[in-house]
């Protein structure tokens, strides 16, 4: 339960701190740390806007996507304190509830029947099925590593191990780390700023969106941050007393945030047709953590 | 043994009832007949479950020797996933043949067919004598045929038919060579002379088993042998297609596990092979599933993928076995029977939503349709559901069994050697692609038929058939709905089966209550999703209640005449994944592009073919066409020649024996020197 309250908090100035960052590199003035958050909160209030075309599935999507966020959080552990809900193989649940909010948003988008819509789904869905190797295999190796196949089991087992096991932790977070840019559509793969649709995949896909649903899907997009940002911090707090961790991970989240604040201030987007092969990449560097997992236990003989 | 004579009398009473009724009648008797058949041998498949078994001898006759039925639990699970299936699907072909009413004789002949057709199937579950399984081996494909072929006025269907009438006899080849070997071996056609036979000669018995497997894999539909799956499925009306999906594939599955319980050999290598050639066919099976346009030729490919899936846990079992581990075998094994239940479940659904689509636009071109979800809602959502389901995304069925899989998997994956990590690695890589693209695949099914707006003008109306009809399709998806958020009660249902083949190395106790806890975790898991889910939904419906909702056109980038053919098309959604994958697949294109400054019409069309089929059907045969070709100066049509032909081979056949018999005594005269 802790982590919820505690990733709950993150997401809220995740997405602040984000623009904050970018606003600084650019020399701009910017807004301030808590805009998005108001953005979404006078979203809530407001009425919508839905198109013709559109049926129940465009009505119920952002709902289920964002319940299946929520969800998501619910699984994850913090420290020695495990999720709501813990149980070996909760990490297969934790991906296969996120893509129960894929599978509608990409359904959602086809709804309008504009073209537009479809573009986005047709990505969306293409480049989340390239990520999810790499998560599968990540966690795999990490459970080959620890002998566990839960979250929390994982995690705290992993912090007992050898100094090499806090080298594999940091390709994890970057493996981490650019899931959650996949998972949220950010830079490298996606610019979140851009005019054109032709080159957008997740805002092309919630254009119809408005009033209550768009809060629900933005607000969904800052939990899905924090969750991967507690994830990253997982990997390193394991079982340390409180007073540490929960300190160590607002400076985590806030450190990511910064992060992904800069990679966006100094990356382009990458060609379209190279985003596959780029995600399909990150499998690599899971398959590098699997051998090196393989090393460390010795079964390379 | 009187219910085994009813079972029998109602069979036959059925059969000659039939030609003699009214269309309506024909369809009320043979359903009774099927729902009275099932409601009969279901008891049986009941109280296997809870752990009872059945034997009884049948005197057969002198060619058969005697025939024993044997239902133990695995008889039972399949049992009663044949009796669902062929009930519902059997009461939704009431309504769904309304449309060929006219033509009586045809449907007489299905009719029968489709009794004859369950018969069979039950009967290969419980028969145990290799000579009464073959006979009604062959009544399964006959009929299947039979029921196949129902459109004999289209050419497609005939081809499709022919195609699955001939690779179903190649199987049987194989099964009677099995069979055979162990008659020529032993003298008994009773099935566990196999077992016994297998235990002497353990060094024969994975040759045994690899022809026994050939066989089962091809009515199974594994790569590569699944090459009359995509045109035998499509071919058929809905319900056949659902039922043909849903239980006879099945029954090449049902086949290899029979096998493994009745063959004693090395499991662990057996495990590798079936695990390898299914992770080839669940990727095989997906990757062409999403290139195609036709909707249930697209859901037959998906059938090959979930075939692959179902084979996954039975290897990773097999391997469970092999190295005596009782929690994996475990995992392996439930979560193959597990999932060959929720395939039947979830493709006949999607099967009879297809058929409902088809029925209404007379089209399963998906690229023609678009825009159903406001003309039929209901078959919408079933469709819907049953996509959710295929994907293995909670809260439905087939989250629960991919998760024994995964479970699976992570288990094996602790006491790994070398290269059994690599494998692993392999199959976790394979099921999470598997799971993406149907992901992909479903999406672009259900958004590109459903949604949007119509792409063709129908100059019908199009309408929701009636509910008596989606009568069944509800209750499939209800059993899909329980077993997703009540897992625990299925795993429990499945522990006999189960047992049957991981009983000795642990007590079963230990892995069951492994399995139970995290059951019981997962349900708290998807109640807690619906729950937030219905709690979010509430919120909205308040929050929007107070605000203001406007209904406006789809916005268009300020384009104030958009039509419909802006949409996105089936093939433009998975453009970027064809280019991706081109290599595993063949497409080829048919295109006239705009030119000039008045282009006239232009149009684009985009066939799919499949490679291995051109690899292992079509070049093989093309070359002993070519070879044959050669000889073909034999038949040269005068009738003197054939008289000719005819003496040289009885002239052959009654000297080569005497040849013979000197050669040998030649040979004695030779050594004799």
């Amino acid at each position: 339960m802790l982590s919820f309250a505690l990733i709950f908090i993150a997401a809220i100035f995740f997405s602040g701190i984000i623009s904050r960052t970018k606003s600084i590199f650019s020399g701009r003035k910017g807004p301030g740390i808590m805009q998005p958050i108001k953005d979404i909160m006078r979203l809530f209030r407001k009425g919508a806007v839905y198109s013709q075309t559109s049926s129940f599935v465009f009505q119920i999507a952002p709902t289920i996507y964002f319940s299946s966020v929520v969800m998501a959080m619910l699984i994850v552990p913090f420290g020695q304190s495990k999720g709501l809900i813990s149980f070996n193989g909760d990490f297969i649940f934790f991906a296969y509830v996120l893509a129960l909010g894929k599978f509608f948003s990409i359904i959602s988008a086809l709804d309008t029947g504009s073209s537009f819509g479809g573009m986005g789904a047709s990505r969306e869905a293409l480049y989340s099925m390239f990520a999810e190797p790499a998560f599968f295999i990540l966690i795999g190796s990490l459970a080959l590593l620890t002998g566990h196949s839960s979250f929390q089991e994982i995690f705290s087992a992993l912090h007992l191990g050898s100094y090499i096991t806090y080298a594999l932790a940091i390709l994890a977070t970057f493996v981490l780390l650019m899931i959650a840019m996949i998972e949220n559509s950010r830079m490298p793969i996606d610019d979140p700023k851009t005019h054109l649709e032709l080159t957008m995949i997740h805002e092309v896909m919630i254009l119809e969106n408005s009033g209550f649903d768009l809060g629900l899907i933005l607000s969904a997009g800052c939990l899905k941050f924090a969750i991967y940002g507690a994830l990253i911090v997982n990997l390193f707090i394991g079982i340390f007393p409180y007073e540490y961790t929960i300190p160590l991970f607002f400076i985590t989240q806030f450190l990511i945030a910064i992060t992904i604040g800069t990679i966006e201030s100094f990356m382009a987007r990458f060609r379209m047709g190279h985003n596959a092969q780029f995600i399909f990449a990150l499998t690599s560097v899971s398959l590098l953590i699997f051998f090196g997992a393989l090393l460390i236990l010795g079964k390379f003989i | 043994m009187i219910l085994i004579k009813a079972f029998l009398i109602i069979i036959v009473g059925a059969l000659l009832l039939i030609p003699f009724l009214k269309v309506t009648g024909k369809g009320i008797v043979i359903f009774l007949a099927i729902v009275l058949n099932a409601a009969l041998t279901s008891y049986f498949a009941v109280l296997t479950l809870m752990g009872e078994k059945f034997e009884f001898i049948l005197p057969g006759s002198i060619i058969s020797d005697v025939i024993p039925i044997r239902i133990d639990a695995l008889s039972g699970w399949f049992m009663l996933i044949i009796n669902l299936v062929f009930i519902t699907g059997s009461f939704y072909g009431l309504f769904y043949m309304k449309a060929y009413r006219e033509q009586k004789s045809k449907i007489s002949v299905h009719a029968m067919a489709l009794l004859l057709l369950q018969s069979a199937l039950l009967g290969i579950c419980v028969i145990q004598n290799s000579f009464a399984f073959l006979i009604a081996w062959e009544i399964m494909a006959l009929s299947a045929f039979m029921l196949v072929i129902f459109e004999n006025e289209k050419m497609a269907t005939i081809k499709a038919g022919l195609n699955y009438l001939i690779q179903s006899h190649i199987s049987i080849v194989f099964l009677m060579l099995g069979f055979m070997w162990v008659r020529f071996k032993t003298g008994s056609y009773d099935f566990s002379a196999i077992t016994a036979y297998t235990t002497e000669n353990p060094k024969i018995a994975i040759l045994l088993f690899l022809c026994f497997f050939v066989t089962f894999a091809i009515k199974a539909g594994i790569v590569p042998m699944h090459t009359w799956l995509p045109y035998a499925h499509p071919a058929a009306p809905a319900h056949i297609s659902g039922i043909m999906s849903g239980v006879i594939i099945k029954i090449g599955i049902f086949g290899i596990l029979r096998m493994l319980l009745l063959i004693k050999l090395d499991y662990t290598s057996i495990g590798y092979i079936i695990l390898f050639f299914s992770v080839i066919s669940g990727l095989y099976g997906v990757m062409l599933a999403i290139i195609q346009h036709n909707l249930k030729k697209l859901l037959a490919y998906h059938s090959i993928e979930n075939i692959g899936i179902i084979g996954m846990g039975i290897g990773i079992g097999c391997i469970g076995l092999g190295s005596n581990n009782a929690i994996l075998a475990n995992l392996g094994f439930a979560a193959a029977m597990l999932h060959t239940l929720n395939h039947a479940l979830f493709k006949s659904l999607l099967f009879y939503t297809a058929g409902n689509v088809y029925q209404a636009t007379h089209t399963i071109d998906v690229e023609q349709l678009g825009g159903l979800v406001k003309k039929m809602p209901q078959t919408a959502l079933l469709f819907l559901i049953a996509a959710i389901a295929i994907c293995g995304i909670p809260p439905f069925n087939g989250f629960i069994s991919e998760f024994l899989l995964y479970s699976g998997l992570y288990h094996w994956l602790q006491d790994a050697n070398l290269f059994s990590l690599i494998v692993i690695g392999f199959s976790i890589l394979g099921l999470v692609l598997i799971g993406g693209l149907a992901m992909l695949c479903f999406t672009k099914a259900f958004g590109v038929v459903f949604l949007g707006n119509p792409r063709k003008e129908f100059h019908h109306e199009i309408k929701e058939p009636p509910f008596i009809q989606l009568l069944p399709l509800y209750l499939i998806t209800l059993i899909i709905i329980a077993i997703g958020v009540f897992p625990k009660l299925f795993i429990n249902l499945l522990l006999q089966p189960i047992l049957l083949f991981a009983s000795n190395p642990f007590p079963a106790t230990n892995t069951l209550q492994y399995n139970q806890d995290v059951l019981q975790q997962i349900s708290w898991g998807m109640w807690g999703l619906i729950g937030i889910i219905t709690l979010v939904f509430l919120l909205r419906k308040w929050a929007l209640s107070k605000s203001k909702v406007t209904i406006e056109p789809t916005w268009a980038c300020s384009y104030t005449a958009p039509t419909s053919k802006m949409q996105y098309t089936a093939n433009s959604f998975v453009r970027s994944y064809r280019k991706l994958f081109r290599p595993f697949l063949m497409l080829s294109k048919n295109k006239k592009e705009i030119h000039g400054i008045f282009p006239g019409k232009v149009h684009y069309k985009s066939v799919t073919y499949d490679k291995l089929e051109k690899w292992f059907v079509d070049s093989p045969i093309k070359a002993i066409k070519s070879l044959l070709s050669r000889f073909q100066f034999l038949q040269n049509g005068n009738l003197q020649f054939y008289i000719l032909y005819g003496i040289i081979f009885i002239v052959s056949i009654i000297c080569i024996p005497l040849i013979y018999e000197k050669f040998l005594v030649f040979i004695d005269f030779l050594k004799q020197l």
